[in-house]
């Protein structure tokens, strides 16, 4: 099958530095597809390019049938693509339920003026939107805490309306950057749980994770990435085989010690 | 310490929350009132003042206390806004209330001018920007003698009419007409907190980044908040100008700028109630001080000292405790599903494209 997200020969150069070079990958709808590498691998620079922060020097990204390439963030959040980040980029000083309420921002019709004059239509869109928010917090157990603001909550739960917030955009494919990281195994136990919940509901899901015993877990197929180049792609168990990726898993850790 | 001032405050607020709109018959009860009452033109003169810079707070908060936008040049938008109505009613006899809705657009005009920078300035260089509008517009009003009368400024401006009745200081009508335009202001400042445009402007106060990620317009929205903030500062210029027999560019040189900044923050960045509270104390403390003469600026400076160290967030700022407000309608739609919709549901799911 083709056409959901497909990704080829993707480059990204900064000066001399190829921070992603020549990355071909597809991800398909309904699958969990992981991308893993060693730090400064260059998978956090995929989601910028895939989500328009960067503007690719080269290859060729479309996302069903739509060309990535030339639309600019907002756009790509309206056809069905939304992420979360690695350092978490909630908005603190509003409450969890205002947070999850901007990822309805670009499902919004209503103007200024009917939000000024707060007329029917307004009504309407705000407590269906604001209904939904409620639901989706619901589902992910954190209803109870509609009305904290967000820099008061606890990282688990800050990484948990985060993800809250991608869903709202209604987006088809949800990038997840490294979202247990910062969180004990129980935490992260039920991330996976959450995350598989919503591949059944129907959700597509790139992942970026370290934690290989994470990504083993979860994932239907898995893309490895050294130094900006795919080194392997395929099932967790060819990935956990793979002389390559063991050899840039291991070489990295001896090379640089992990930090965290 | 803080910790028991903020439980007092949010028990006040919950307080207030309660009884809002008992508050809202009162303030309306007071516009009634007022005409009636015997108030001193010394008094008037300063209540009027205490409105005209809740409303100018309130409009730079919609730039400050929302977007994060730091203007250090809203006296300009609050000149034009003077000039505007001054000059269309004494030069072309228009009549005030559309010389007031003209002060107001052409300041957000202006507003939306100005604001084009922002897209490529964030931060101090942008302040250092609306510093020199600032400035630009007080030296176009002294320069432009033609049109705006120089230094000499703008005299014999007529007081409003409201259907034959003379609205000015001695009848109590210029302060119902503040109270009037402070609740509309106020009113609409908080419908555009709590609306679409509202949160993507704290969105990006909060991260820029993750606003536009999430698929806010970022240069569009700060736009926009620069024309809205002039345009409230514009009517405040507007009702301004009526207040009193003649303007001058003096009265809106760069200290006016920081009042203006001073009302927010002291009152509390991004709320009402403390533009309106912060505009109350600055107006009413040289009034209250005078006594110490000169003094009462050194007290006013340690007091500003003081308050940054102990209570930044403002005297009236502080997050709220109250639940968020849920409509009707969302409760309804809540109680009808019962919880047992599927809302995660992924858009597009049902139309056939999942795995076989």
């Amino acid at each position: 099958m083709s056409g959901f997200l497909e990704v080829s020969h993707i480059k990204m150069q900064f000066g001399g530095l190829a921070a992603v070079d020549d990355v071909t990958m597809h991800v398909d709808k309904g699958e969990i597809v992981s991308l893993i590498g060693p730090n400064g691998a260059g998978k956090t620079t995929v989601f910028n390019m895939l989500t328009g922060v960067y503007n690719i020097t080269s290859g060729e990204m479309s996302f069903e049938g739509q060309d990535l390439k030339s639309m600019i963030p907002q756009d790509i959040v309206k056809i069905g693509i939304s992420r979360t980040f690695q350092n978490l980029r909630l908005f603190p000083k509003m409450r969890v339920i205002e947070n999850v309420l901007v990822g309805t921002h670009v499902r919004t019709k209503y103007n200024f003026w009917d939000s000024l004059l707060r007329t029917p239509r307004f009504r309407r869109e705000e407590a269906e939107h604001t209904a939904r928010v409620i639901q989706i917090l619901r589902s992910i157990g954190m209803d109870g805490m509609r009305n904290s603001f967000v820099n008061s909550l606890p990282y688990g739960d800050q990484r948990k309306v985060e993800i809250a917030r991608a869903i709202a955009t209604d987006a088809k494919l949800i990038l997840l950057d490294e979202p247990a990281a910062g969180m004990n195994p129980a935490e992260s136990e039920e991330l996976l749980r959450f995350i598989r919940e919503l591949r059944d509901k129907g959700y597509t899901i790139l992942l970026i994770e370290h934690d290989m015993s994470v990504v083993m877990n979860i994932s239907d197929r898995i893309y490895v990435l050294d130094h900006g180049k795919l080194i392997a792609e395929g099932l967790p168990q060819e990935i956990a085989n793979n002389p390559k990726v063991i050899e840039a898993y291991l070489g990295g850790e001896q090379k640089n010690v992990k930090n965290n | 310490m803080e910790k028991k001032s903020n439980r007092v405050l949010s028990a006040i607020e919950s307080v207030c929350y309660k009884f809002r709109y008992l508050f809202l018959i009162l303030y309306v009860a007071l516009m009634v009132i007022v005409p009636f009452l015997d108030i001193k033109l010394v008094h008037a003169q300063v209540i009027i003042l205490i409105g005209v810079y809740a409303m100018l707070g309130m409009g730079l908060n919609v730039l400050i206390g929302y977007t994060g936008l730091v203007s250090l040049g809203h006296a300009g938008f609050y000149a034009i806004g003077a000039y505007t109505c001054a000059l269309l009613e004494t030069k072309l006899g228009v009549n005030f209330w559309l010389a007031l809705v003209a002060s107001g657009v052409l300041t957000a005009f202006i507003g939306f001018l100005l604001g084009l920078p922002s897209l490529r300035l964030s931060g101090s260089y942008l302040s250092i920007v609306t510093l020199g509008f600032c400035e630009i517009v007080t030296m176009i009003l002294k320069q432009w003698e033609s049109v705006t009368n120089g230094n000499y400024g703008v005299r014999n401006i007529k007081q409003p009419v409201f259907f034959g009745i003379k609205l000015d200081m001695y009848n109590g009508g210029l302060i119902v007409l503040m109270l009037v335009l402070c609740l509309i202001v106020g009113v609409a400042s908080l419908a555009i907190r709590n609306s679409n445009a509202g949160r993507a402007f704290r969105a990006i106060k909060d991260d820029e980044l993750a606003a536009n990620m999430m698929g806010i317009h970022v240069s569009r929205y700060k736009i926009m908040s620069f024309v809205i903030s002039a345009f409230i500062t514009g009517i405040a210029g507007g009702f301004y100008c009526v207040t009193r027999n003649y303007i001058e560019p003096g009265s809106f040189n760069f200290d006016v700028s920081i009042l203006i900044l001073s009302v927010v923050i002291i009152g509390g960045l991004g709320t009402i109630r403390g533009m309106v509270f912060g505009a109350a104390i600055l107006q009413l403390f040289p009034q209250v001080f005078r006594f110490l003469d000169e003094w009462r600026y050194v007290v006013y400076g340690l007091l500003l000292i003081v308050m940054m160290r102990f209570r930044p967030q403002g005297l009236l700022g502080w997050q709220s405790t109250q639940p968020y407000h849920l409509s009707k309608k969302t409760k309804q739609i809540l109680e009808a599903d019962g919880g047992t919709s599927e809302p995660l549901e992924a858009a597009g799911k049902t139309e056939g494209g999942s795995e076989q």
